[in-house]
């Protein structure tokens, strides 16, 4: 698709279109209501534009397949619900240790377990961060709208390059499920731009070699090319052979975590309305921060000054953002559907001593913009 | 392609392996190495994929492309791999537990999709790095570590598994005939299409020792002596073939692979499959 293109639809397709947009050619999964339209969409869409589908006989080898064909070079990608998701989390770890580019969409649904099938939750935040065993950096998007679905998406794959991560695209049924008119925009070329290759000849390549300041990410050659290398879940030297002294295994856990955490000016994104005089704050994220908008936009209209903070970056979790905010105002409201998982990571970044309060929501239901109004007028008395 | 050395596919500054005195896995590692030289295999297009297990590490010794996976998951990655780039020629190595049992479904799923890969697993009966736990291949009444009394289950037989699946090429071999492993995992790379070799192997240390093989001689002496073909085999009873391997080729057929039929279709849609 080139040029701008307005078109009216939802959030799954959006996410398709824009892994397309981006450069994706391959995806392996595994359906799963609410996100199965976007497999849908990528079975239809890829062999359209030289790609591929493929399903596999469960979400454990959905991620591994895009696992191998990202070594192969691919732009590959997944989408997934929360059930699914967790049984992705072993192999998302494989992508983390072996530091492979993918993306991986969750669609959020209730749960725990089956939960409710078709219902909006927003309960994954955690199991984004630490669903896989073991410590480690990693990138998670939230969109909001369904514009964001697709540009959201074109990042995610920037990113995962960049960074040789897995990056997770964390929408919800709400806004997956939404319609609403998107501009299909043309990524810029180095959104697109293939994996740059190493610049060392073969014999010198290390695939998993560190930069110590952690701002240079070694390449990924496709297997093929004329780099001979060996990529490993398992602890690994600079050579990608077995690593399992103390300190070649401090040296990786570090720069796992490091890649992602010293890039957090690259990473980290949010959103402000009408913080600037804001005296009270609302902290959100994905269709809760839809509501939360039309909270504020009200509250403002009765006077209250409120304003919101949405977190267009889950993780690494916008610190710096948010403690900023909690400094300059008498109170924050936190809208998820969980019981409070992002919540709690505002309430770590409070040294200011300001009530924060969770509004949380865990019956399938969406918050109306009401309850966050109720409760904004709750803090300022 | 010519013929070339099968040392030149060994990392050979790895060696020794971590392997156990008396292990059936570094024969199964110079059949592979030794078919990779056969058909004079470009290192550069070639991938070894691995699992976990003592078997799992044979991807460390090849000097080929490697990527040592999850435990289970060796075809799946490998599916991945191959159907992003079909230049690639990949073989999967997997043990009895990594490839028959945790990875058992995706076994008989890469069999009937018939994505072009050559799986090879080392069947030795039993979980050997575990420490010799047993697995999905363990015979009926064998001692193991997690079966003191006796096992009590039946075990897969791995090869009426894959070609009852739909797998195009399946065969058998054993360490006790490293040449013929050879010449079966030549074909198997060959076939175009999911093509599966299983080396019957032993484990001296765990599975061995527990069932009255003191030694590596008596277990390869056991495996030897408990090895036919499938013409010698084909006259016996089910009760005769018990506690038997059966070594040979179980199916050879020509089946379009995934990957071809796949991008056939997605040219068709493009309207470059007749121009072209």
């Amino acid at each position: 698709m080139t040029g701008l293109q307005s078109v009216f639809t939802s959030g799954n397709e959006a996410i398709a279109e824009g892994a397309i947009a981006a450069g994706a050619s391959f995806f392996a999964g595994y359906p799963i209501t609410p996100s199965s339209e976007i497999a849908e969409t990528a079975a239809r869409r890829l062999p359209e534009t030289g790609g591929m589908y493929v399903q596999m006989e469960d979400e454990l080898s959905g991620m591994a397949a895009i696992v191998g064909a990202s070594v192969s070079g691919a732009r590959a990608f997944t989408a997934t619900s929360g059930p699914g998701f967790s049984l992705m989390q072993e192999n998302l770890g494989m992508a983390v240790m072996g530091e492979i580019p993918c993306v991986v969409v969750n669609v959020q649904r209730s749960g725990p377990s089956t939960g409710m099938a078709t219902k909006p939750a927003q309960g994954d935040v955690m199991q984004a961060r630490w669903g896989t065993h073991g410590d480690h950096g990693i990138i998670t998007l939230a969109p909001s709208s369904v514009q964001d679905c697709y540009d959201f998406t074109i990042r995610a794959f920037s990113l995962a390059g960049r960074f040789r991560t897995p990056v997770i695209l964390l929408a919800d049924a709400a806004v997956a499920k939404l319609k609403e008119n998107v501009r299909f925009r043309s990524p810029a070329p180095e959104e697109r731009a293939p994996r740059p290759l190493p610049d060392c000849p073969p014999e010198a390549y290390r695939p998993f070699a560190v930069d110590p300041e952690e701002k240079a990410i070694t390449p990924l050659p496709p297997f093929g090319s004329d780099y001979i290398f060996r990529i490993t879940g398992s602890m690994h030297d600079e050579a990608g052979g077995q690593g399992a002294s103390p300190a070649n295994a401090d040296r990786v856990i570090r720069h796992l975590a490091g890649k992602i955490e010293k890039n957090r000016d690259v990473i980290v994104r949010v959103r402000r309305f009408f913080l600037d005089d804001a005296d009270l704050a609302v902290i959100s994220f994905g269709c809760s921060a839809r509501s939360a908008r039309a909270a504020v936009r009200e509250a403002r209209r009765q006077g209250i000054p409120a304003g919101l903070l949405e977190l267009t970056t889950l993780w690494p979790f916008p610190d710096d953002d948010v403690r900023d905010v909690l400094s300059r105002v008498r109170g924050a409201v936190v809208p998820e559907l969980n019981l409070g998982q992002a919540a709690g990571e505002v309430r770590r970044l409070n040294d200011f001593g300001i009530p924060v309060r969770g509004i949380c929501r865990v019956d399938g239901t969406l918050i109306p913009p009401g309850d966050i109004l109720s409760a904004l007028r709750e803090a300022r008395s | 392609m010519t013929a070339r050395n099968f040392r030149e596919y060994l990392a050979e500054n790895r060696l020794p392996t971590i392997w156990c005195p008396g292990c059936g896995n570094g024969i199964v590692l110079k059949a592979i190495a030794g078919a990779f030289a056969d058909l004079g295999l470009d290192r550069r297009k070639t991938a070894a994929v691995s699992g976990i297990g003592c078997w799992g590490w044979a991807d460390d010794y090849l000097a080929v492309n490697a990527f040592h996976g999850t435990h289970g998951r060796a075809l799946a990655f490998a599916t991945g791999i191959k159907l992003a780039n079909p230049e690639l020629t990949v073989v999967v190595l997997m043990g009895d537990g990594d490839g028959a049992t945790i990875g058992g479904n995706h076994l008989i799923h890469a069999a009937r999709r018939n994505v072009d890969l050559t799986a090879v697993v080392v069947n030795n009966y039993n979980y050997g790095m575990t420490g010799g736990q047993y697995s999905g291949t363990t015979p009926r009444g064998s001692i193991t570590s997690t079966s003191p009394l006796g096992h009590v289950e039946d075990p897969f037989d791995l090869c009426a598994l894959t070609a009852a699946a739909g797998a195009p090429f399946v065969a058998r071999g054993s360490v006790c005939g490293g040449e013929n492993l050879r010449a079966l995992i030549r074909r198997g790379l060959e076939h175009r299409g999911f093509s599966f070799v299983e080396a019957a192997s032993v484990c001296p240390t765990h599975f061995g020792r527990r069932n009255g093989l003191r030694t590596a001689v008596e277990a390869f002496s056991w495996l030897r002596d408990h090895s036919l073909s499938r013409k010698r085999a084909a006259g016996l009873s089910e009760e005769e073939l018990h506690g038997k391997q059966v070594l040979g080729v179980f199916a050879d057929r020509q089946s379009e692979d995934y990957g071809t039929r796949y991008r056939k279709a997605a040219e068709a849609l493009r309207g470059e499959g007749e121009s072209s």
